[in-house]
């Protein structure tokens, strides 16, 4: 139980620390590293708190896909990091006064959070012993019947999110000559030879 | 009950107000972050991707301690529209680097809003 205790403490502040690195890095690049770093303490709490398949997907969909999309786009870019940093000190009373306020708010919203005594029987799905059923296998029984549209549709948002990408950033190069092999395969003899019978002493006309 | 418990374990009782804290704290960095790095779009969505994180910790910490599966299922519909949305925020800085070659954000007037 203490060393549970503590790993929370551990984890969540490093998780505070990758998050402070994100913002306050100069250079992009360590941005994207230090996001990672937090979404990795990010999964360990989840690990924590008994959400073990969520964890895994964060880490699989966001440090394997969503940050290397991230880590691309930024060394494909070629941004000038000095300039980028100009204004930085001009925001940060104001950037600061709304986080802190923001943070206030949380504060009172959930400072004096108490579960109401009814939240028990309003459950929709109760977690089950995770000695009999793990935690992968309950989500999978729920997510594949009662939400399986809600499966669906989250399918095609990002089949919507794919299409959407290519099409944005497929270009078309003219003034380019490139070798079409279908084009070639395709040519046919009739299409591009013709025979002609030429009367001797006449010419082609 | 349970505030009588975490007032006498002190502070190695882990409860729910525990992970609120966390979660509020990264909420209010990726917001601190959008004020911050006004110029830097990619950092932005770095920014926007934190908070994303902080509602899917808020999301399986009421899951867990209400015992509750609901909100781990819909975690994983956050995540979704969380790497969907990073796809196509990133394709379109990629198109206006393409045209702008740049990607401050005070360069992005073209549609005058």
């Amino acid at each position: 139980m203490i060393i549970a205790s503590l790993a929370f403490y551990l984890f969540s502040f490093m998780a505070v620390v990758g998050a402070l690195n994100v913002i306050f890095q100069r250079n992009p690049v360590h941005s994207v590293l230090w996001l990672i770093f937090t979404f990795f303490n990010a999964a360990a709490l989840f690990v924590l708190l008994g959400a073990e398949f969520v964890a895994m997907i964060l880490v699989v969909v966001y440090v394997g896909a969503v940050a290397v999309l991230f880590l691309f786009v930024v060394m494909m870019l070629d941004i000038n990091v000095i300039m980028l940093r100009e204004g930085f000190l001009k925001y940060l009373p104001v950037g600061a006064l709304i986080g802190v306020i923001l943070l206030i708010e949380l504060a009172v919203v959930f400072g004096g959070w108490t579960m109401a005594p009814q939240a028990e029987q309003l459950r929709v799905f109760p977690t089950p012993n995770p000695g009999i059923v793990t935690n992968t296998e309950a989500l999978g029984r729920i997510l594949y019947t009662d939400y399986a549209y809600l499966f669906q549709v989250s399918g095609l948002v990002l089949l919507v999110a794919m299409i959407g990408a290519i099409v944005l950033t497929l270009r078309r190069r003219t003034g380019v000559r490139k070798q079409k092999i279908s084009d070639q395969v395709a040519r046919d003899s009739q299409d591009t030879v013709t025979l002609v019978q030429v009367p001797s002493g006449k010419g082609l006309s | 009950m349970s505030e009588h418990a975490a007032a006498a374990g002190g502070f190695l009782t882990i409860g729910l107000s525990h992970y609120l804290t966390v979660s509020a704290i990264l909420f209010t960095l990726g917001i601190f972050g959008i004020f911050l790095n006004r110029k830097n779009l990619i950092v932005i969505m770095m920014s926007i991707e934190l908070m994303l994180l902080a509602v899917n910790v808020n999301l399986v910490a009421f899951s867990s301690f209400l015992g509750d599966l609901v909100g781990q299922v819909f975690t994983m519909l956050v995540l979704t529209v969380a790497a969907a949305e990073a796809a196509i925020g990133l394709a379109i800085v990629v198109v206006f680097y393409r045209n702008r070659r740049s990607i401050e954000v005070e360069d992005i007037n073209e549609m005058k809003g």
